[in-house]
């Protein structure tokens, strides 16, 4: 039986939670299972390998073939896949075709520095889209309302390396108040690190913004048309108290799917980002492995960002059944 | 080694012998460190001071960057390991052989056996100090059946290589080359410990003016200032940070902002804003850098060489020049020894763009009709835009081009030398004998034309072994004349190496061998 009210229903049905957990969690191991297959055909697709794309111009045969017997691609595909997969369910990462290094630690600074600026980014966006989400559907359709859809809209238009370059040209170059390049290095200290990272962390602001501001603003208009909301009006509870208070938490659901989706893409997806800073993150690695057909390092990086979007997915369902008692209560 | 010519100064038409003039040098205490050139700017320019940290910021950086010697291949890591490391012989500004970690060599009237007296004293930044062994371990580690490394080709010209004492390494090679002193000078060439192996490799240990503090592939190198440095005057900053800047809008934007002090690879659509910009030289650094296009010599049409002909007849290389490296370089005469070489044969007319005679090659070789596919790539921006470009030229002189745009990836394993007409660049080498014979004589790795001309590969034989310069000179004038008039390959344009740094950083006459002053600018430059 469904209600307006937030929490209405009950505690979750804890051992149907755990179920479904289960489930989901299974199914995201088989997911990983063939997201790592593919990625191996992928990149065995490409045209050249580790070999020719290191050695470059000036490959011989003969340098080409000792290559590839030192770092044993001259086995077959599937042999080499095999030996790859035995290692990594046994937590064995392995090293760097290219320099060597193990794949633990190649992989362990650039993926803090990408979820620092992904939490950094996020810590800025999620609350600013929400806000602005609330405020835009509580004065619908008013001056302000329109402000904010055409100034996030036209963010989300341009391309994020446009914004980039505009942010840099203004407030890097003419004002010189934030540095061009984010590159970390370990000296430096939080404070150092998060006033280097102002500009990216701005441009994926602005990247993210319009997503999430209009998909709370369409959820709780749609929430506000509702018997229930017009029975909390009736009743003479102030505007806002029923936008915050009534509407909001069963606008939830789709809110939480596309905060998701965008955290996902804050970590996975802003390799552009990375190289117009310079930031040293994860997708930088993943672009040039797969250049250089560096396939355990692709492997690697190509499985967390496959877990980071199938953890989010699976946190933003979990989030949504636990915020709708409908969902909660199935019957 | 009594058949070793004593006191031969066997690469320099200079009248001081290397003897003497390394005795004179030794003599001002500036051993082989500062060259009696003619410095830019003005007098203070001259004295270099110590001090600051020198902040670069480099395109052609990768996550996969290497410190291992036979794999290094772009600006990033070789940036650094020349920092890091020392090559028996450095080949200076003006494209002279000078002593680095060889104190002196000598070489037999053959140019067969080549002796080389190791510097004493040099200790490696782990306190090791350089022998004999170290040298024939650095060297070998390119050789063999089990090398991967770039300079494998380079080096199968060597019979055997042997210590004579703790000091004293002597190279035999299979055939007579004087110039093989400017081969050691190569990249791949450093030297490292003897037994430097696996993981080792990374963490740079050399004999070279920096010591490594921290060494993130592709991100950033953190350098110090060898307190132990065997050269003299060499090495003036305290630290040296390369940074790995890939997109060049943000290397233009870190210098504008001062965040770094030099960069590489300056755009040459925005340089000339650049100029404007109060604070920041531009320096434009004329090398033998060229663009190519391939034609295989023995793949009809291009077998016949009247079509060939036709082809480097309709390609107009002044607007190559002015179109598409904006005036960063020069014309090219169809044959790959550059204009500042020692070598270059002034006498050659250029050839111009003659549509009337492009037609009449044609005519004769009988294809007025054919179309010709054209391989090119995004791999580099010239290669399109010189495609393009051409593409149009010929049409004007009745030749029809087809382009044939190829993935980057690969390019070098599936295109290159595979297809009968495509696109190439080849970096600068030293000597004219090493341009040769890595691309143009029958038995050369790269031959990327398929070119087969008896004459030429004995005049390249020759010339290598001649000690007379007068005699190689009139060999190599020959050799220039045949790729220009029957080879495959069409030389449209040496490209200048532009790069950009704040007024702040000093230096003396660039050499234009490899980027970044040959990539030795951390070992040269100095702050003002």
């Amino acid at each position: 039986m469904p209600t307006g009210l937030p929490n209405g229903g009950g505690l979750p049905d804890m051992k149907d939670m755990t179920a479904t957990i289960l489930k989901r969690i299974g199914h995201s191991v088989i997911t990983l299972f063939v997201i790592s297959i593919l990625i191996f055909a992928g990149v065995e697709a490409l045209p050249g390998d580790l070999a020719e794309s290191i050695l470059g111009q000036s490959a011989l045969p003969e340098t080409v073939e000792a290559f590839r017997k030192e770092l044993k691609l001259d086995l077959p595909p599937h042999v080499r896949y095999i030996s790859w997969l035995g290692d990594f369910v046994q937590g064995e990462m392995g090293r760097s075709l290219s320099n060597h290094r193990p794949i633990t630690e190649l992989i362990g600074w650039r993926l803090s520095n990408t979820l620092f600026l992904a939490a950094a980014a996020a810590v800025v966006a999620v609350p600013l889209a929400i806000i602005l989400g609330i405020l835009a559907a509580l004065y619908r359709n008013t001056f302000f309302d329109r402000i904010v859809s055409m100034v996030s809209l036209s963010a989300i238009s341009f391309p994020e390396f446009f914004i980039a370059y505009i942010l840099i040209a203004l407030i890097s170059v003419k004002l010189p108040l934030f540095p061009s390049i984010s590159t970390l290095d370990d000296q430096m200290s939080l404070a150092d690190k998060l006033y280097t990272i102002v500009l990216p962390c701005l441009t994926l602001t602005m990247v993210v913004l319009a997503h999430m501001m209009r998909q709370t603003r369409a959820a709780i208009i749609n929430v506000l048309a509702t018997p229930y909301i017009e029975m909390a009006r009736l009743k003479g509870v102030s505007r806002l108290r029923v936008v915050v208070l009534h509407a909001f938490p069963n606008a939830l659901s789709p809110v939480i799917n596309v905060v998701a989706l965008n955290m996902a893409y804050l970590v996975a997806g802003v390799v552009i980002v990375e190289v117009v800073f310079v930031y040293p993150g994860l997708g930088q690695l993943l672009v040039d492995s797969v250049s250089k057909r560096d396939l355990p390092v692709v492997q690697a990086s190509g499985l967390i960002f496959a877990s980071v979007y199938i953890g989010l997915n699976l946190l933003a369902d979990l989030l949504s059944i636990a915020s709708n008692p409908r969902l909660r209560n199935p019957r | 080694m009594t058949d070793l010519k004593q006191s031969t100064p066997p690469l320099s038409t200079d009248p001081i012998s290397r003897r003497k003039f390394l005795k004179q040098m030794s003599a001002l205490g500036l051993s082989m460190a500062i060259l009696p050139g003619v410095f830019h700017g003005s007098a203070q320019a001259a004295v270099p001071q110590k001090g600051g940290r020198f902040r670069m910021g480099m395109g052609g950086a990768h996550t996969t960057d290497s410190l291992h010697t036979p794999t290094l291949a772009d600006q990033f890591e070789m940036h650094t390991n020349y920092a890091l490391r020392n090559n028996l012989v450095e080949v200076n500004q003006k494209g002279e052989a000078i002593p680095e970690l060889a104190e002196s060599w000598d070489v037999s009237s053959d140019a067969v056996k080549w002796m080389f007296d190791l510097r004493r004293g040099v200790e490696f930044h782990n306190g090791k100090t350089l022998d004999a062994e170290d040298v024939i371990y650095s060297i070998r580690h390119h050789m063999g059946p089990d090398s991967k490394s770039g300079a494998k080709g380079l080096l199968d010209q060597i019979d055997e290589i042997r210590a004579d004492g703790k000091n004293r390494v002597l190279f035999t090679l299979k055939g007579g080359n004087a110039d093989f002193p400017y081969i050691l000078n190569d990249y791949h060439l450093t030297i490292v410990p003897a037994g430097t192996t696996g993981n080792e490799w990374e963490k740079g240990i050399g004999t070279g003016g920096y010591t490594l503090e921290e060494w993130e592939p592709g991100v950033r190198s953190f350098l110090k200032r060898n307190p132990n440095y065997f050269k003299q005057g060499r090495a003036h900053f305290d630290e040296v940070e390369i940074l790995g800047i890939n997109d060049v809008n943000a290397r233009t934007n870190a210098l504008k902002t001062g965040r770094i002090d030099y960069m590489n690879r300056t755009e040459v659509k925005t340089a000339h804003l650049f100029k404007r910009m109060p604070g920041i030289e531009i320096m434009q650094t004329a090398g033998g850098l060229q663009f190519t296009l391939a034609m295989l010599t023995d793949i009809s049409p291009f077998d016949r060489n009247d079509a060939r002909l036709a082809l480097k007849h309709a390609i107009d290389r002044e607007e190559i020049v002015k179109q598409v490296l904006r005036g960063y370089g020069t014309v090219g005469n169809d044959h790959p020894i550059q204009k500042n070489d020692r070598f270059f044969a002034a006498d050659i007319p250029q050839r111009q763009y003659d549509p009337d005679k492009a037609k009449f090659y044609l005519k004769k070789a009988g294809l007025t009709d054919q179309t010709f596919p054209l391989h090119t790539s995004d791999l580099n921006t010239i290669y399109l835009d010189m495609a393009t470009l051409f593409k149009e030229q010929a049409r004007k002189a009745g030749l029809k081009i087809q382009l044939i745009k190829e993935p980057a990836d690969g390019y070098w394993s599936n295109v290159w030398i595979k297809k009968p007409f495509c696109n190439c660049h080849w970096a600068a080498r030293p000597t004219a004998d090493m341009m040769l014979s890595v691309a143009y004589t029958s038995q050369a790795k790269w031959n990327d034309t398929h070119l087969k001309s008896p004459r030429l590969d004995e005049l390249v034989k020759i010339a290598r072994a001649e000690l007379d310069q007068a005699k190689r000179q009139e060999a190599y004038a020959e050799c220039q004349r045949i790729i220009r008039d029957e080879g495959g390959t069409i030389v449209p344009c040496f490209k200048d190496y532009v790069e950009a740094a704040s007024t702040k950083v000093q230096h003396g006459p660039i050499s234009g061998l490899l980027e970044s002053d040959a990539h030795r600018a951390a070992e040269r430059w100095w702050f003002a």
